[in-house]
């Protein structure tokens, strides 16, 4: 016999406290799990920016636009390696709860600069012939069960009217950090519509986007950038892609913030529930205790004991929950594809799953192994009968 | 065997407790031998100190002054971890209500001390085996204390006092819950130990028919011990 068999025989003595008490454990890592994979969902698109972009918007707010002449005067700007341009189209596909992020670039431009966008070769050559033509990411077009060749109309909010496109291309991501749910295409299509209209705002465009040739001159890039429009009738705003998308996010930090909070409630929570499962386990053992001094055993294997114990079920709940974690992210993904195009289980959550479990599992434990080890010997067994 | 020293020397021992803001003696200036395979009966009223006394001889319990040798080793001077380590190798316990482990079967409660022995597997398990022969429990060294009759568990108790085969047993009313048939098979079994194997026992109890097996019955009444021949019962 080994003391880890005690251990688990111990585990099981009551069972229907123990499996409550590894299905609380379960419940809260799985949700614990699910949260963390929230807030870094909220923070994918600052996760997924490159150091060595940046992108320059009117100074006044992103809903004014910049005039397309700035192209070929920041492609001469000291640093800049690449210059491209897109329009927010904020599109409806159908019905607005359908949303998906759409817009209008210029194609060669923009693939050049975001090389992690992956389009089939054969897919790029039609794409970029059609001028109706549009890419989708893998993501979106399963949701909507789009081929190549569909037409696809989306209604337009900004620009009124109905908006044909032909699916030319379906791109993928590098990696799981690209966002798989965008939709785009030409710019000069947009254009040239809105010229042939009549309509304000032509030869406009919505942001820049710029890649440096050296990330860490970055800064210096944008001040020029910003410096050479300076008194100009559109002045820019540059800033890197990352500070770009915090931007978006500030706006809603303090949910991320609050979410934060209740996945660490949840943790003290569980710690209440293990806490509360070990201590009543050990006082009622306490006799048990004695008994283990008596034959000379010491404080290691008391607390051994105990603190095994804690470990078992807090792990065993852990596991579960971890194991869980996939499949329900899975779920989640699925049904909020619209809200969080990138909803991947970081391997971070993971480890926090892990390391929250084993503080959980240890603090638990720590009350009732000092006091099972500081028991008076005699005290102890005369709560025996 | 007269001049052999006797294995536990017991001399002005005190103790006492405090309750609140009152110290309530306990025992005063105790002083006992017990020679090498003595079978002692202890009794006295209930609250005399037995249990105390008793727990002191086996070191789990601390005096408040006197000395207590056992063996030749003053226990009273020891450290707790080497006081936990002496009792391991030297004290055997059977206690009143037996005191098993529920979730460890038979063979694996017997067990149980020798795992801070440093045996082998196998050796541990020969000295299991033999054990449990001498309470003669070997066919049910799989079953679990709750699949045993009081009796049956206390003489697994035994086994599992006698398995590091310690100098002395303590025994603290083992028959006191025990059925009258029960009873004289636990006493008969530990008679046997004193007779065959040579086992020095001290034990206290109230049951004068338990008392009748043994040697010495001393008597601890108030604190102090008086002698108490065999013969008044
Ligand atoms: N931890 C303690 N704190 C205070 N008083 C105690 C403590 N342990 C024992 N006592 C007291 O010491 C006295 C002796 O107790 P002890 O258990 O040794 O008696 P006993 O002779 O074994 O009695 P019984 O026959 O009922 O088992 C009792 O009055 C008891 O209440
Ligand atoms: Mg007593």
């Amino acid at each position: 016999m080994h003391i880890l068999k005690l251990i688990y025989k111990n585990a099981f003595r009551h069972k229907l406290r123990t499996f409550l008490t590894i299905l609380g454990v379960t419940v809260a890592i799985l949700s614990f799990g699910l949260l963390r994979t929230v807030v870094s969902a909220w923070y994918a698109g600052v996760e997924a920016s490159s150091a060595s972009r940046l992108v320059a918007r009117n100074s006044v707010s992103l809903v004014f636009p910049l005039p397309l002449s700035y192209k070929e005067k920041i492609r001469q700007i000291e640093g800049v390696k690449g210059v491209s341009y897109g329009t927010w189209f904020g599109g409806i596909y159908i019905d607005e709860k359908n949303f998906f992020a759409n817009y209008a670039v210029e194609p060669k431009t923009y693939l050049a600069i975001y090389p992690e966008i992956i389009i089939p070769p054969e897919q790029w050559a039609t794409f970029i012939r059609d001028r109706k033509g549009a890419a989708a990411g893998r993501k979106l077009a399963e949701r909507f069960g789009w081929k190549i060749g569909d037409i696809i109309t989306l209604k337009g909010t900004i620009y009124p009217g109905n908006w044909d496109f032909v699916l030319q291309a379906i791109y993928k991501g590098r990696d799981e950090t690209v966002d798989e749910t965008a939709f785009f295409f030409h710019w000069d299509y947009l254009n040239e519509a809105l010229k042939k209209a009549g309509r304000l705002w032509t030869d406009q465009v919505g942001w820049y986007m710029i890649e440096v040739k050296d990330p860490n001159l970055a800064a210096d890039v944008s001040v020029r950038v910003d410096k050479v429009f300076k008194n100009s009738l559109a002045e820019t705003l540059t800033e890197t892609e990352k500070a770009f998308q915090l931007s978006f996010i500030s706006m809603t930090e303090a949910i991320v913030i609050a979410i934060q909070l209740v996945s660490f409630l949840i943790i003290f929570i569980i710690m209440a529930v293990v806490a509360n499962t070990m201590a009543m386990t050990a006082r009622e053992r306490i006799g048990e205790y004695a008994v283990f001094k008596t034959l000379g055993f010491g404080a290691f294997h008391i607390s051994g004991l105990i603190f095994g114990e804690s470990l078992f079920i807090t792990m065993a709940g852990a596991s579960l929950g971890i194991v869980l974690t996939f499949p329900a992210a899975e779920i989640f993904a699925r049904e909020l594809s619209q809200y969080f195009p990138i909803f991947n289980v970081e391997r971070e959550t993971i480890y926090m799953d892990i390391v929250t479990s084993l503080v959980v599992a240890f603090i638990a434990a720590l009350l009732p192994a000092w006091r099972a080890v500081n028991i008076r010997i005699a005290e102890g067994l005369r709560r025996i009968g | 065997m007269a001049n052999r020293p006797p294995i536990v020397e017991i001399r002005n021992l005190f103790k006492s407790y405090r309750r609140g803001n009152q110290t309530l003696e306990v025992l005063s200036d105790i002083s006992l031998n017990i020679d090498d395979g003595e079978f002692l009966a202890l009794m006295g009223p209930s609250g005399s100190g037995k249990t105390t006394l008793l727990n002191l001889i086996a070191g789990i319990d601390s005096a408040d002054s006197g000395t207590i040798k056992v063996g030749g080793v003053d226990i009273t001077s020891l450290s707790e971890t080497d006081l936990a380590r002496w009792r391991a190798n030297n004290v055997g316990f059977i206690f009143q209500f037996y005191n098993l482990i529920p979730v460890l079967t038979a063979f694996e409660n017997v067990e149980l001390p020798l795992l801070l022995s440093g045996l082998s597997k196998k050796a541990r398990r020969e000295h299991v085996e033999v054990a449990l022969r001498i309470v003669n429990l070997a066919d049910r060294m799989d079953h679990y204390p709750g699949q045993l009759s009081g009796g049956q568990q206390q003489r697994v108790a035994i086994a599992r006092a006698v398995v590091t085969d310690p100098s002395i047993l303590v025994a603290d009313e083992p028959t006191g819950d025990l059925d009258r048939v029960s009873a004289e098979e636990i006493l008969e079994l530990m008679e046997r130990l004193v007779h065959e194997i040579g086992k020095t026992i001290i034990m206290v109890t109230h049951d004068p028919r338990a008392a009748k097996k043994a040697h010495i019955i001393k008597h601890l009444d108030k604190g102090v011990l008086n002698a108490h021949p065999q013969a008044d019962l």
